[in-house]
């Protein structure tokens, strides 16, 4: 996204740049640890919660219009129920592969599958919170940020900011 | 046991299969049709397996892993009874839904969080291990924080924020009580520390938690004096979610969750939970009879009601039990369809003010006839169900030696068949207000739903019958009345 920098809203130009060049990187870490985390300290909702932050610093940098276009608020709530989906769909697959409930049944060792170190349907797992952990944080903060609660009469009622 | 899995697994899938609907199907209206058919579907299904799964007794560990590191999910006589009632009343709720619930927007979002309520519930009452039981509370009870709220009118969110902030404590008290376990044990599952007391009873250490423990679920259960979340979120929330509260989850939250750690796993003495019993049906009551909101009337009744089931337990004897538990199934059943009544009337008029209504039974008459016979069941007039039940509760006192005991919980009863006459006479009997002469009957699978309830009540009466209560009841006094041996299901 460093071709457009100029989008009117959010925070200073030196606030965007520097969120342009650390973006990716902090993206990139995230599903580092989501992928990796089932072998090494890290893991789902970690990972998840720094790709949140991405979206959160986007944000941040350059107002709702842009995250808007990369992130809608139905895709984000989609990808939530997507993540708790997978994690449910597999823990079912693995009742019906090896006979019983969230049996991992993908060979855990060095001697699985290409002689690899896995944790089996834990790296899927890991990637299902992440997707979860993710889209619910960016939700929850994205929420928080265009709604307040405002006093109509005597009545409390939450409203959009404009 | 293997299909008890399906009791979680059902209503969660079901709960994010609805909620993801959204990117899938674009009209709202055909959204709105599928979620009521998936919702129905998964409720229906899991009464089935629920009402399937009596006379299961074992344990299964998730992922294979054994009881000491893994999960273990326990089925026992307690746990299947508890089950089929759950899911019984859960499925004439969603039935009342489909309706109903036409009023609110997003009717999605409710399916979606009613189902978790649900999976949250079947999880507490199957899971065997303290930490596990607290994330399945923590999931019926946000859920439930969100449902009572739903409207999202002022007093909607008010009730929500005071019940999510006395849930907030209960559930903090758990956790720390949880963690004070831990601690001495090095163990969550909850048979190993059952076995652990039992070999080394360290009195001291193992007060305090208790008592945490019990604060936690007499929150939970709205037992006086922690109550004072229910009269408010219990009115709040839609008909069909006040039926799920009042019915069935504080019951599962609250006098499940307790029962089974006071009895089974500290193997303590239960007799200080009568006084409680008793406190409640005597202050519960009369703030029950003052009130002219109907719901409102009902959620006060329902704390009074739950004094009778903690009376029953807190008597410890086999018979005390026994009535104990059989109340708890028919106060589900009465208390659910009295909730879904008052929705359907509201539904009609758009006032639960009982003062605004009368003569109802010439134009709503399934409803004004099945709350008759709902009323009749709570006042405890035979043959209905909740005669059987008040009845065996009190010959438990008399037996148990606690005279004074039986004569609170007769004149509780009085006052009981009191206030429901009062409903009865002010909404259902008497003159009937001009502007409602032209209102119709509720529609018809709201109708259905009252109609299945109703039978229920006279029904659930033919659990005292020897055949039936063998299969029912009686292996879950008996899970109780064993004490620590629930250790000896988890191999």
């Amino acid at each position: 996204m460093t071709e457009n920098n100029s989008v009117s809203g959010g925070m200073s130009e030196l606030v965007k740049t520097v969120c342009v060049a650390v973006e990716e990187f902090i993206f990139v870490f995230g599903c580092y640890l989501v992928i990796y985390g089932h072998l090494s300290p890290g893991g789902g909702f970690a990972g998840g919660v720094i790709l949140a932050a991405v979206f959160i610093l986007i944000m941040l940098a350059f107002g709702k219009e842009r995250i808007l276009k990369i992130m809608p608020r139905k895709r984000a709530a989609f990808i939530e129920s997507l993540g708790a989906l997978l994690f449910l769909a597999v823990a079912w697959a693995e009742l019906y592969i090896s006979g019983i409930f969230f049996r991992n049944f993908i060979p855990s060792s060095a001697a699985g599958h290409f002689k690899l170190m896995s944790g089996g349907t834990i790296l899927i797992y890991n990637i299902a919170i992440a997707l979860k952990v993710m889209a619910g944080l960016f939700l929850v903060f994205f929420v928080l940020s265009i709604t307040r609660v405002i006093l109509e009469g005597d009545k409390l009622k939450m409203v959009k900011k404009q | 046991m293997e299909r008890c899995i399906y009791l979680i697994l059902l209503p969660l899938g079901g709960a994010f299969i609805i909620a993801a609907l959204n990117a899938v199907v674009k009209s709202a209206k055909l959204r709105n049709i599928i979620s009521d058919i998936l919702a129905n579907l998964v409720t229906l299904a899991a009464a089935g397996i629920a009402l399937a799964s009596f006379g299961i007794k074992g344990s299964y560990s998730v992922g294979a892993w054994p009881p000491p590191f893994g999960i273990n999910l326990v089925a026992d006589g307690f746990s299947t009874l508890m089950l089929a009632t759950v899911n019984t009343i859960a499925f004439c709720a969603t039935l009342y839904s489909v309706n109903y619930m036409d009023q609110y927007t997003s009717k999605r979002h409710y399916y979606s969080l009613f189902l978790l309520m649900l999976a949250g519930m079947n999880g507490v009452l199957l899971s065997g291990d303290f930490f596990n039981m607290f994330v399945f509370i923590e999931i019926a009870s946000i859920s439930s924080y969100a449902l009572v709220g739903f409207g999202t009118e002022a007093e909607e969110l008010e009730a929500s924020f005071k019940y999510m902030v006395m849930g907030g404590i209960a559930s903090a008290f758990m956790l720390l009580a949880v963690a004070m376990l831990y601690s001495s044990f090095g163990v969550l599952n909850m048979a190993d520390i059952a076995r652990a007391i039992a070999v080394s009873p360290r009195a001291t250490t193992l007060k305090f938690p208790l008592f945490l423990f019990i604060i936690a679920f007499a929150i939970k259960g709205a037992i006086i004096p922690f109550h004072a979340w229910l009269p408010d979120a219990h009115p709040s929330a839609p008909a069909p979610v006040s039926a799920m509260l009042s019915g069935v989850l504080i019951k599962t939250l609250g006098i499940y969750a307790m029962t089974r750690i006071i009895m089974n796993i500290f193997a303590a003495d239960v007799t200080g939970l009568a006084p409680l019993g008793i406190i409640s049906i005597i202050i519960g009551m009369p703030l029950a009879l003052g009130q002219t909101d109907i719901k409102r009337l009902l959620a006060y009744s329902s704390i009074s009601q739950v004094g009778y089931i903690v009376l029953g337990l807190g008597l410890g004897t086999p018979l005390g039990i026994f009535g104990a538990l059989f109340h708890l199934i028919n106060h589900s059943i009465f208390k659910s369809l009295l909730f879904l009544n008052s929705g359907a009337v509201a539904y009609r008029l758009g006032t639960r003010e009982l003062n605004d209504m009368g003569g109802l039974n010439k134009v709503m008459p399934i409803t004004g006839g099945t709350s008759f016979i709902a009323s009749l069941s709570i006042a405890g007039i035979p043959p209905f169900n909740g005669f059987f039940s008040k009845l065996i509760i009190i010959l438990a006192c008399v037996k148990a030696g606690h005279t004074g005991f039986a004569l609170w919980a007769v004149a509780g009863s009085i006052l009981t068949l009191s206030s429901f006459m009062k409903v009865q006479k002010l909404a259902f009997f008497g003159e009937i207000a001009e502007q409602h002469k032209k209102i119709k009957e509720a529609p018809l699978l709201m109708s259905v739903s009252v109609v299945i309830l109703a039978v229920l009540c006279i029904a659930s009466s033919f659990l005292l019958l020897p055949g039936l209560r063998n299969i029912t009841l009686q292996p879950a006094v008996d899970a109780l009345l064993a004490g620590a041996e629930y250790a000896k299901i988890i191999k």
